[in-house]
């Protein structure tokens, strides 16, 4: 179970806290206003930001100053998620081995993974190749490969119109396991496979609560940011 | 406040082990060649006429090159023409040439039997002379202006196309799309261009002295030469060495303080659209800027065409040797380079943005302000008690070829390290990619380009220099620039020039083929 | 593998063949290219020494001397060959040279020879050289130079040997009044090279009218081009002396060999080669005489020279009044 405790993070005149436990397994969503700090909040928690107090445990361990890719996790980011000049197969296979030396048995979990996110027959593709939807697919394949116990997504469907959306998202819920933390600014992505969100605003992520309670009897500041009159 | 973590990994120690190197042999040799001269040094009343000479001609040379090159580096920027590739790439050559060559070249022009005179004459005006600080400043721009057409070319090139239709949207004119986008980018460009440029200049010698016409044109460079070779007086020319090094620090930290650095990249292809500029006006001038640039630099190319191609039928068998020996220095020049500039700009990017980042991209900066002759003296002195200087000459000239494009490599790596970095260096770090695998699989294959460049830009240079193999070589390890010296010591003017026109051939081709083999199958 | 192998034989240089004893020669660079001197000497020594000759080159005359101070007494080199008169002074004055042991035979030089450190291999005048197609009348000594509007080429004396021999010429011819001539030569002066070659270079471009060189070089230009229009002009003061020469090291481990070396360096083997090599005269003039071409030089009727000894002062003072006249 992954643990923030007395987290501190300041960045300039932006200051957030997080103490709180996330449920194990389980998908749970980061809502908030926009710069309320959710994509700070992974970053941290993915080991691109060293907090300036508090730790990260997973599991009983402290991982505040593990580097990224030492850590139980994987993260989609918004956007370059892909490396442009090697192709689909390659990309997924640095999931399992950075330097990409690969036994024959990598090889058949990559074939199996780009064939579970529906890539059948893209594997020697270059990304620009793709269309946007398969390109998020491949971030996922890589995800799957990888297999890690901890997901974070940091709206890597975002740029994605509705429909192609709701469908990476349905594979999201439907291919991993363990733990899922997803950053959206779109309530419904949440109600549609988040059994638990964090709302984080005014500086502070509360600890999560269950997303249908949540959305639909939002605090003060979700209502604003919800845009509804109670 | 909360640190962006970037794993430093091997990259780091490697690029301090590089800085290390660079420090050494060029301070480090400065050192040698003090504890060598054993009795405290002063300065003689002319080494002051040479330092005023010195920083009146690298300055002039430096503002003159700077100027002219801001009309043609925008005329490039706006106008699409078949052949403007091109252009480009061989506007560099000069940039390239060994020292004497390229004067031979520009005598062809603008000497007193020159094109430009016999011109003059045959419509009876009065010849010009360029013999003079306007001979040398001219032969400076000569070699500088690519330079700066290329760093300003790039600046404007980094503008944003939106902001121009943007401004075209708010129907700005040539004054406000000076005023709002290209100011604040000249303002930011100029001051590194003007730095480079009189970095280059200070340690000028044989341009400086050959154009000068007499005493009065004596560069330090030259001090040191004379007092190394004509007074052995070893703690003068530290002293003036180290004079030199100082007047780059200050060149360098007052370009710092109002400038921030400007890429030096490779991403020459794109042509900004330009509403504002669509007048036959502005059309003109373009085009009249263009072609005065082209003759001004291709003109003397030309004529050392010309004039050595008889030459290079009848060339004595030693220049063949020559010829590959200097390859094979070149080869092995651009190894050390990019050994030393590849964890540098990794080291560099990774460590920023704190002080010793910047520490140590001034160390790769180094050896711009070093004298070839007294880093030449100092490794001889270093190297003596343990090995025999001649047999290590090649070695030792394709380090020190190494080490002076080494602020170049720098200068384009950087930048190019640091963008990838930013778009693709949180995913290389999610994934745990670090070290060799990160060079590998990362950095190598998005910087191909950038490379590409600067390994041709190292080859050809390392091809050209004199360097100091003139201080090591023995008879059987001439390299071709020394070869076509020693052809013109022995009279024989013909076959020098045919030697000349070889190494200018080859230098080009070394740098186009670097430059071609990393744009081939450059990936998207 | 071979490429490689090549590619590292090529960087490391040759190396000596094991057995024989090696005689390391220091000397100047031009000495030893391909169509120098350097390659039929070494032949024709190696014929009789039972050794291996190794030229080893440093630049000019100036930088030879400044290698062999800056090696010292650890140096390899058992004879140094390229100094002229103006540097035996400092040479021998360094300690780092040993007495040359020879008697000395009849050599065909202008001056007495009585140093007894230094042997002179070759030998030349100063001379401005001209076209005689283009400057059918040139000037006849330095006044008449420095009168006229004829254009000159000079080397700059501090990194070149004839631009300091121009220097000591001036000096030897006017004394006194060497700053005087200075001074009217300025605007003569078209620029001032750093070395031999640039000026000569320039010259055959069309950029001056005469350059600063050796009475020798027209042989140059009519034996090797056959052209005839390159010729010296004859000045009335007389001309400057180079006299070239080499010398033995003290700590040489091959003591014997080098003194060899010495004696072999004015038989034929060696004078022989220098004419049409090094364009010098010869200091013992070969068995056989001088080729054709030198025949038509000019032969100055006076031998300027200051003697060694003095030339360390003259030149720092002589040196003080050319840049005092030309930085104006």
């Amino acid at each position: 179970m992954l643990r923030l405790d007395g987290l501190r993070i300041t960045l300039g005149d932006f200051s957030l806290a997080a103490d709180m436990e996330i449920p194990h397994p389980g998908i749970t969503a980061i809502i908030g206003p926009s710069g309320g700090g959710k994509s700070t909040l992974l970053a941290a928690i993915g080991g691109f930001l060293t907090p300036d107090t508090g730790h990260v445990f997973w599991n009983g361990s402290n991982i505040t100053t593990l580097p990224p890719g030492d850590r139980p996790m994987t993260t989609l980011f918004q956007d370059n998620n892909l490396f442009p000049h090697l192709t689909i197969a390659q990309n997924v296979g640095l999931g399992i081995s950075p330097a990409l030396r690969l036994s024959v048995t990598d090889r058949d979990l990559i074939a199996s993974v780009i064939d579970r996110v529906g890539l059948t027959g893209l594997a020697d593709r270059k990304p620009a190749q793709l269309s946007g939807g398969q390109q998020s697919r491949v971030a996922l394949a890589r995800a799957l490969a990888r297999n890690k116990p901890v997901v974070l997504l940091d709206e890597p469907f975002s740029a994605l119109g509705p429909g192609l959306r709701n469908e990476m998202l349905d594979l999201v819920a439907e291919t991993l396991g363990g733990t899922v933390l997803m950053v959206t600014h779109d309530p419904a992505d949440a109600l549609r496979i988040a059994q638990n969100a964090v709302l984080i605003s005014g500086g502070t992520a509360r600890p999560p609560t269950d997303t249908k309670t949540l959305i639909s009897d939002p605090p003060p500041e979700l209502r604003d940011y919800l845009g509804k009159t109670p | 406040m909360a640190e962006r973590a970037r794993p430093l990994g091997p990259a780091v120690p490697l690029g301090w082990a590089a800085a290390g190197f660079v420090a050494s042999l060029t301070l480090g040799t400065l050192l040698a060649v003090i504890w060598r001269a054993e009795v405290p040094a002063r300065l003689a009343p002319a080494d002051w006429a040479a330092i005023r000479f010195t920083v009146l001609q690298a300055s002039l040379s430096a503002v003159i090159s700077v100027a002219l090159a801001i009309p043609v580096a925008r005329a490039l920027a706006r106008r699409r023409f078949p052949g403007r590739g091109a252009l480009i790439t061989l506007l560099g050559a000069p940039f390239l040439l060994p020292v004497i060559v390229a004067i031979l070249g520009l005598l062809a022009v603008f000497g007193r039997a020159g094109i430009l005179n016999t011109a003059l004459t045959a419509l009876n005006l009065p010849p010009i002379s360029i013999y003079g600080l306007h001979g040398v400043v001219l032969a400076h721009v000569f070699f500088n202006l690519p330079l700066a057409v290329r760093l300003i070319l790039q600046g404007w090139l980094a503008i944003p196309a939106e902001r121009f239709r943007l401004a075209a949207s708010l129907n700005m004119g040539p004054a406000e799309i000076r005023r709002f986008l290209e100011t604040p980018m000249l303002r930011a460009t100029l001051p590194g261009a003007l730095m480079v440029i009189f970095l280059i200049c200070l340690t000028s010698f044989a341009i400086a002295l050959t154009l000068g016409g007499g005493p009065r044109a004596t560069t330090i460079e030259l001090a040191i030469y004379q007092a190394f070779s004509f007074e052995f007086d070893l703690g003068r020319a530290a002293l003036l060495a180290g004079i030199q090094f100082t007047l780059t620090g200050i060149a360098a930290l007052v370009a710092f303080r109002i400038a921030r650095p400007s890429d030096f990249g490779t991403g020459m292809d794109r042509v900004m659209d330009r509403w504002d500029a669509k007048t036959p006006v502005t059309r003109a001038i373009d085009t009249i800027w263009i072609a005065l640039a082209a003759l001004f630099l291709l003109v003397p190319l030309i004529m050392i065409a010309a004039n050595g191609i008889a030459g290079l039928t009848i060339l004595p068998s030693a220049v063949g040797w020559a010829a590959l020996r200097s390859i094979l220095v070149a080869l092995t020049s651009v190894t050390v380079t990019l050994a030393l500039a590849l964890p540098l700009a990794m080291a560099v990017t990774s460590l920023r943005p704190r002080g010793s980042s910047r520490l140590l991209e001034g160390c790769g900066y180094l050896s711009i302000a070093a004298s070839p002759l007294v880093l030449g003296t100092g490794l001889f002195v270093l190297l003596f008690p343990i090995a025999n200087p001649a047999t290590l000459a090649l070695p030792v000239t394709a380090c020190v070829n190494a080490l002076m494009t080494l602020p170049f490599a720098i200068r384009i790596l950087v930048p190019a390290v640091a963008e990838v970095e930013d778009r693709h260096g949180r995913l290389a770090d999610s994934l745990g990619m670090s070290g060799t695998a990160r060079l590998r699989w990362l950095l190598w294959p998005r910087l191909r380009r950038p490379i590409g460049f600067a390994a041709g830009l190292s080859a050809a240079l390392s091809m050209g220099d004199l360097g100091v193999i003139a201080l090591f070589a023995d008879a059987d390890q001439a390299t071709l620039p020394l070869q076509v010296f020693r052809l013109m010591s022995a009279y024989r003017m013909e076959e020098a020039a045919g030697a000349a026109l070889l190494l200018l051939i080859l230098s080009l081709a070394l740098f186009w083929a670097f430059d071609r083999g990393g744009r081939a199958n450059a990936a998207a | 593998m071979r490429p490689f192998l090549i590619a590292a034989g090529l960087l490391a240089g040759t190396s000596a063949s094991a057995d024989a004893p090696v005689l390391t020669v220091y000397t100047y660079d031009s000495f030893i290219a391909e169509w120098g001197p350097g390659p039929a000497i070494e032949t024709a020594f190696e014929e009789t020494c039972a050794c291996d000759l190794k030229f080893v080159a440093a630049g000019d005359g100036a930088a030879l001397l400044a290698r062999i101070r800056l090696e010292g007494e650890r140096s390899e080199a058992d004879i140094l060959l390229g100094l002229d008169t103006n540097l035996t002074a400092a040479a021998i004055e360094s300690g780092l040279f040993a007495p040359h042991n020879q008697s000395v035979p009849d050599l065909d030089l202008p001056v007495p020879w009585d140093d007894t450190t230094f042997l002179p291999y070759d030998w030349g005048y100063f001379a401005f050289i001209h076209d005689t197609t283009l400057l059918p009348d040139p000037p006849t000594d330095f006044r008449s130079l420095a009168d006229s509007d004829t254009t000159i080429i000079i080397q700059d004396p501090r990194s070149s040997t004839p631009g300091l021999g121009l220097l000591m010429w001036v000096k030897a011819a006017h004394g006194d009044d060497a700053p005087a001539i200075w001074q009217d030569l300025a605007d003569n002066i078209v620029t001032v090279t750093p070395g031999w070659s640039e000026a000569y270079g320039l010259f055959l471009e069309g950029e001056a009218d005469m350059v600063l060189s050796y009475t020798t070089s027209p042989a140059y230009h009519l034996i090797a081009e056959e052209d005839d229009t390159k010729a010296a002009a004859p000045f009335a003061e007389g001309h400057y002396l180079q006299v070239e020469v080499a010398g033995k090291l003290a700590n040489s481990d091959q003591p014997e060999l080098a003194e060899a070396f010495l004696a072999f360096m004015l038989t034929d083997g060696f004078q022989s080669v220098i004419p049409t090599t090094n364009w010098m005269y010869p200091a013992r003039t070969p068995e056989a005489g001088l080729p054709e071409g030198f025949s038509t030089l000019i032969q100055p009727e006076t031998a300027l020279l200051i003697p060694s000894d003095q030339a360390a002062r003259t030149r720092d003072e002589a040196l003080t009044e050319w840049q005092n006249a030309l930085a104006r």
